[in-house]
């Protein structure tokens, strides 16, 4: 299961709006080992596509560095769909390097209605999860159902 | 002193779980063939026929080896070498 908060849930959203017809991507850092999605990082799509997307080569190195040096980890991977329903395809799960994240799917197919998604990509094993959206982080007992 | 070569989480079952391995070569090619010495396999994941596989990242210090010399970029003693799966998607 995903817990992720409301404010964080909607900015991936958003960021999946704002990018529209291009995919959007990016993470949602958070302490090594806590499974708490705690900090936002929209990335650029390299690629700058609408079937595509890829982090850029030196953004990639920055990330991956500021996560090491404050001990975090890539809780969410997150991208989205812009055609299609928020479901791995086949090139996502082909290339999903991170087994520990949670890779969140966003459709922005539809102008009202949004998708999100979560799933777990492992060695080329897709399961879909639960996403439990919450107030604050902390406090699960104010939490919200989607 | 040797190189140090920063492995990502999902390599680092070639390198019975260290974060970082030293290695020695001139290249960044004689450097990935010390490392298979001792941990076999962990080429085959970054070099597919004569270069790096299209969806790993390689960098020296702070800079992506594509736009310097691919495996023939020079490597030396003191230098850091990291390895970043790219994260990417359809």
């Amino acid at each position: 299961m995903l817990t992720i908060d409301r404010a964080t849930y909607d900015a991936i959203v958003a960021h999946a709006r704002r990018d529209h017809p291009d995919e959007a991507c990016g993470v949602v850092a958070g302490p090594a080992g806590s499974d708490r999605p705690t900090r936002f990082v929209p990335m650029a799509n390299a690629a700058r596509s609408s079937t595509f997307y890829e982090f850029d080569s030196m953004d990639l190195l920055r990330l991956y560095r500021d996560m090491d040096n404050r001990d975090e980890e890539p809780v969410v991977i997150y991208h989205s769909h812009t055609a299609t329903e928020a479901h791995p395809s086949r090139t996502d799960v082909g290339l999903a390097m991170e087994p520990g994240a949670h890779y969140v799917l966003v459709s922005t197919r539809e102008a009202d209605t949004t998708e999100f998604r979560s799933f777990r990509i492992v060695e080329g094993t897709v399961t879909e999860e639960e996403v439990r959206v919450v107030a604050v982080l902390d406090q699960s007992t104010t939490e919200q159902r989607t | 002193m040797s190189i140090e070569v920063q492995i990502p989480t999902i390599l680092r079952g070639h390198t019975e779980g260290q974060k970082t391995v030293p290695g020695s070569g001139g290249t960044l090619g004689e450097l990935l063939a010390d490392l298979e010495g001792r941990h076999p396999g962990l080429r085959d994941r970054l070099v597919e026929g004569g270069g790096l596989r299209r969806f790993v990242n390689v960098y020296l210090n702070d800079e992506d080896v594509r736009f310097l010399g691919g495996l023939e970029t020079p490597v030396a003693e003191g230098d850091t070498v990291t390895v970043l799966p790219a994260v990417a998607g359809g």
